[in-house]
């Protein structure tokens, strides 16, 4: 969560699989609707849910401490040469094998432009603006108090 | 490509467990494992199968099966690879490592001695082995086909060391034999 989703040291495959990660499976089917069907897959392990540990870091020098577990789903599969990870959160079984199934398909080279432009490009853009739009609800309640320097 | 592990990873994975359990208990029965996965060559499906039942990121492991075996092997268990003296399970498709170097346990814990995991050509109810010892009623035989030259003596060597010591699992096709440390080859 804490990359940005275009920080430049990110390689494609991340940044298609934390957008997927972060589709729900209603999300994901739907614009799975404009493109050709997948090729089938084979499940190789999952879709299991498990706990992760979160870590945090409080400012730069601290020491990492376990913030809390989070729940999360992961699954991987196979479809023909390529291999597709999912881990997302929540216990949603299908999400994280649709996932799972789209991270491999965009390893190929013939499906990749297609899934890009119908699902990747519009996750990515809701959500961003999602993100932004949260971020300016925020930004409304922010309260500047006075600084000593200022209170005369 | 990776192949799967167990379809049904904790099923499957029990009744792995148990055949190897059936099979310590009974040194040189010839136990069947089903289902078991089919893990890239050379290792053998009862291979898989122990590997996928016994092993996790702390059981450090020996191989001798090649890259795909070793992807497969890490992908579906987790554990992390070991020279063959640190190992705790040791998987050999061909010969292997001198037995007297691997991790026989210590006196205080001798259950930490390493399980010796081994292909071989063919496994017989009936053959040149006769066995004796713990688990078997007088003496039982068993015929295996492909064991690496001076095997049994090896072997024979490590029994001053009781009770620290080897514990070795024939491989052959989905079936496997056990010959626990305390067994005695006559």
């Amino acid at each position: 969560m804490t990359n940005a989703p275009t920080s430049p040291d990110r390689t494609d495959r991340q940044i298609w699989m934390s957008v997927l990660a972060r589709a729900s499976a209603e999300a994901l089917r739907e614009h799975l609707a404009d493109v050709p069907p997948l090729p089938a897959h084979r499940r190789l392990k999952g879709p299991d849910t498990g706990l992760v540990m979160l870590r945090g870091r409080a400012g730069g020098d601290g020491t990492a401490f376990n913030l809390m577990e989070a729940t999360v789903t992961r699954c991987t599969v196979s479809m023909g040469e390529h291999m597709g990870h999912a881990t997302v959160m929540g216990r949603d079984l299908a999400q994280a094998e649709l996932a799972a199934a789209i991270d491999a398909a965009l390893q190929n080279p013939e499906l990749r432009d297609a899934l890009m432009a119908s699902v990747v490009e519009p996750l990515a853009a809701s959500q961003d603006s999602a993100r932004a739009e949260t971020a300016r609800k925020a930004e409304a309640t922010r309260v500047n108090f006075f600084t000593m320097a200022t209170m005369r | 490509m990776m192949q799967p592990g167990f379809a049904d990873p904790v099923l499957d994975a029990q009744s792995a467990f148990r055949a190897v359990l059936e099979a310590l208990s009974h040194p040189g029965r010839i136990i069947p494992i089903a289902p078991a996965p089919i893990p890239p060559a050379p290792l053998s499906p009862a291979m898989g199968a122990l590997a996928l039942a016994l092993c996790d990121a702390d059981t450090p492991v020996w191989q001798d099966g090649g890259a795909q075996a070793a992807d497969w092997l890490r992908f579906h268990t987790g554990a992390p690879f070991a020279e063959a003296p640190a190992a705790m399970f040791l998987f050999a498709t061909g010969r292997p490592p001198a037995l007297s170097t691997l991790n026989l346990g210590t006196d205080e814990v001798p259950q930490d001695g390493a399980t010796l995991v081994l292909n071989v050509a063919s496994l017989k109810a009936q053959g040149t082995l006769r066995l004796r010892g713990p688990g078997i009623k007088d003496e039982v035989s068993l015929g295996v086909e492909g064991l690496p030259e001076n095997f049994l003596a090896e072997r024979a060597a490590l029994r001053p060391h009781f009770p620290r010591g080897l514990d070795i699992v024939f491989c052959c096709g989905a079936q496997i034999a056990a010959l626990p440390r305390t067994t005695e080859v006559i």
